[in-house]
């Protein structure tokens, strides 16, 4: 095989994993969506705790792995539940304004508690998987990126049997298709919007701990990383769990191809910008995106 | 006294200053501002002069999102433009500061023309979505398209001439400043007493209704986005030459968040409430930077943490206002000004 193909399919291998990651962190955000209307502005923080919370358990008070995780998801359970009682509860029913301003509100004050607990320095990360790269034919693979897709696949999977078959799963499928009539039937509309923003922290909390192991290490940039989930959820539907699923895959693809092909013509960092251009293209186009409910709002 | 408010007229309706006390003061404030340079030091002068450009660029936002109600997250890109603008013009073709500012202003609501189409189709979070895409692309675009914005340096703005006297200080640049504020308040203010300013209004508050009665949507939204640009480009104009160098860090997502958080807490929808909250953005850093000096003999670390406090403090400031004053330090002054306007019979 040619070097190029060899390139090409790298690039998708690559993008599929980190597209993955981006569906995880992204399944939140949609969540919290379809539960309460609430769009959060501030996925990346939500992402940043995690890696950090992770970071602090596993290397800085040297707890053991099996201890550490499930440690640091119930911590972010607790943000998640901090965040939904103490900031967005009270604001329910007001002007999209003040919601989304809120959130950028809570980020903020995440930021600068992480900073002020831990500082803004590059914190190395532990490597939860190998990265000696194995070859799949003619194409390295490098193992970080097989687990991190196989780990995200499983968790979504286990998600979709949740929603579909679990009593709470449908709770919040019936809250998500109509509150007045769900609260009708004995759902505790409140309780599932508190569920959904727990679910939201600990995908991103999972997202961060799998991209800082990617990365090796964690620092604010990772907050970056958060901030693509608004390219991929316009792209799969605002509303649209398997929507999702299957633009976080595109958008992460997407992005390594136009990173590795355009990079040399428009001189470097087109992979941060492109999945925004795809975001305004998708809005102009066709806003309810890919598998979105078209009953979205338009002028 | 007076037992109601009673507008008889239309001209006593669309009156800015009911009574004459507020003109008088307002008279002596803009007097007062004359001689701030010659007692305040350059620390404070250097404070004053942000505030200033805050206020012209929150009024700009405002305008869009507290009175048009189209939620924009993309102002930092427009100061972008008008600071970008302004130092091509003056760097690059060599005009003077008094030509390269307004054209800059005319770049950025040309720029800000095209960034409000997507509002033509979208509306609430759909329209902040974008917006915050078209920021990412803005900033792409300033730091990719180096021959023209030298990329991640930027540029470095010479200090703007008047008649062959350089405002190279603080208190120079304060006149330049605060003389291009005080229009960009009146004219603000002007702005909601005409149809267009109403048709903005009545977007905001209904759409449909607004195109019911005859206010053009398209024309009107449009207008708001040019509008807010202009005075975004002119604060980018001034912060070009306040701090005289240009560079793509300076306008990052974080700024257009600050600004919407300078009208959440001023007061959306309110022109003084621009004023009260690019002035309470502006002093908390300073606030913050004074208790942290106070407290170094107590605690020596504390200036370090100051990034960080002013972020804590800025984001519980926001959801602060959010639930429990959402109308924003405007409302309050409203409400200590009518509890003193009948003191001490407070009925």
């Amino acid at each position: 095989m040619s070097d190029q193909i060899v390139f090409l399919l790298q690039l998708v291998i690559t993008g599929v994993a980190v597209g993955a990651v981006y569906s995880l962190m992204a399944l939140g955000f949609v969540l919290i969506y379809k539960a309460s209307t609430v769009v959060n502005f501030g996925p990346g923080e939500l992402v940043l705790f995690g890696a950090y919370v992770a970071w602090a358990t596993i290397l800085n008070m040297k707890l053991h792995l099996a201890v550490a995780l499930p440690l640091t998801l119930v911590v972010a359970i607790l943000l998640g539940l901090v965040i939904e009682r103490g900031v967005l509860r009270p604001l329910i029913g007001e002007p999209i304004i003040s919601v989304i301003m809120v959130t950028f509100g809570f980020a903020s004050v995440v930021r600068g508690v992480l900073n002020m607990t831990w500082g803004s320095d590059t914190r190395p990360f532990p490597a939860l998987f190998s990265s000696q790269p194995f070859h799949l034919g003619p194409v390295p693979v490098s193992p970080v990126h097989l687990w991190s897709f196989v780990t995200v696949m499983v968790l979504l999977a286990a998600f979709s049997l949740f929603f579909k078959y679990s009593l709470i799963g449908t709770a919040m499928r019936a809250t998500a298709d109509n509150q007045q009539v769900a609260q009708s039937l004995g759902v505790s509309v409140k309780g599932v919007f508190a569920l959904s923003w727990c679910i939201a922290t600990v995908v991103s909390a999972l997202g961060g701990i799998i991209l800082g192991s990617v990365r090796g290490g964690v620092d604010f940039s990772l907050a970056d990383y958060g901030l693509k989930v608004f390219p991929v959820v316009i792209l799969g539907g605002l509303d649209s769990v398997a929507g999702v699923i299957v633009s976080g895959v595109i958008i992460g693809v997407l992005e390594n191809l136009s990173g590795g092909y355009l990079d040399p013509i428009f001189g470097g960092g087109v992979k941060e910008v492109a999945p925004f251009v795809v975001l305004v293209l998708i809005l102009m186009i066709r806003p309810y995106g890919l598998f979105g409910r078209k009953d979205v709002e338009r002028v | 006294m007076q037992s109601g408010d009673f507008r008889v007229t239309y001209a006593s309706d669309e009156r800015i200053f009911e009574t004459r006390l507020p003109i008088v003061a307002l008279v002596g404030l803009l007097a007062a501002l004359a001689f701030v340079p010659l007692v305040a030091g350059t620390y404070w002068l250097d404070v004053l002069n942000r505030i200033g450009i805050a206020i012209i660029g929150a009024i700009g936002l405002n305008i869009l999102v507290g009175f048009t109600g189209q939620i924009s997250i993309g102002h930092a890109a427009f100061l972008a433009v008008g600071a970008y603008s302004t130092a091509i013009f003056e760097t690059k073709a060599g005009l003077p500061f008094w030509l390269a500012i307004p054209l800059a202003a005319a770049v950025t609501s040309v720029f800000g023309l095209v960034f409000g189409v997507p509002a033509l189709r979208l509306k609430g979070l759909y329209l902040a979505i974008a917006t915050l895409a078209a920021h990412f692309i803005t900033t792409y675009g300033i730091i990719h398209w180096e021959r023209m914005t030298n990329g991640v340096l930027g540029f470095n703005v010479a200090p703007a001439t008047v008649f062959g006297l350089p405002l190279d200080s603080d208190a120079r640049i304060f006149y330049l400043i605060f003389a291009l504020v005080v229009p960009a308040v009146f004219f603000a203010k002007n702005l909601f007493r005409t149809r267009v300013g109403r048709a903005f209004i009545a977007v905001r508050d209904r759409d449909v209704a607004a195109s019911v009665i005859g206010v053009s949507l398209y024309r009107y939204k449009l207008l708001a986005f040019v509008i807010s640009s202009f005075y975004a480009g002119v604060a980018g104009g001034l912060m070009a030459h306040h701090s005289r160098i240009v560079f793509p860090d300076a306008f990052s997502l974080l700024v257009a968040i600050d600004y919407l958080a300078m009208i959440i807490i001023g007061g959306m929808g309110s022109i003084l409430g621009s004023i009260y909250g690019a002035a309470f953005m502006t002093l908390l850093p300073e606030v913050l930077k004074l208790s942290a000096t106070s407290l170094t003999g107590v605690y020596p670390n504390a200036f370090g943490l100051i990034a960080s406090a002013r972020d804590i403090v800025f984001g519980l400031a926001i959801i602060f206002f959010l639930m429990y004053e959402p109308q924003g330090l405007a409302r309050i002054w409203m409400r200590f000004r009518s509890y003193w306007k009948l003191w001490p019979y407070a009925y």
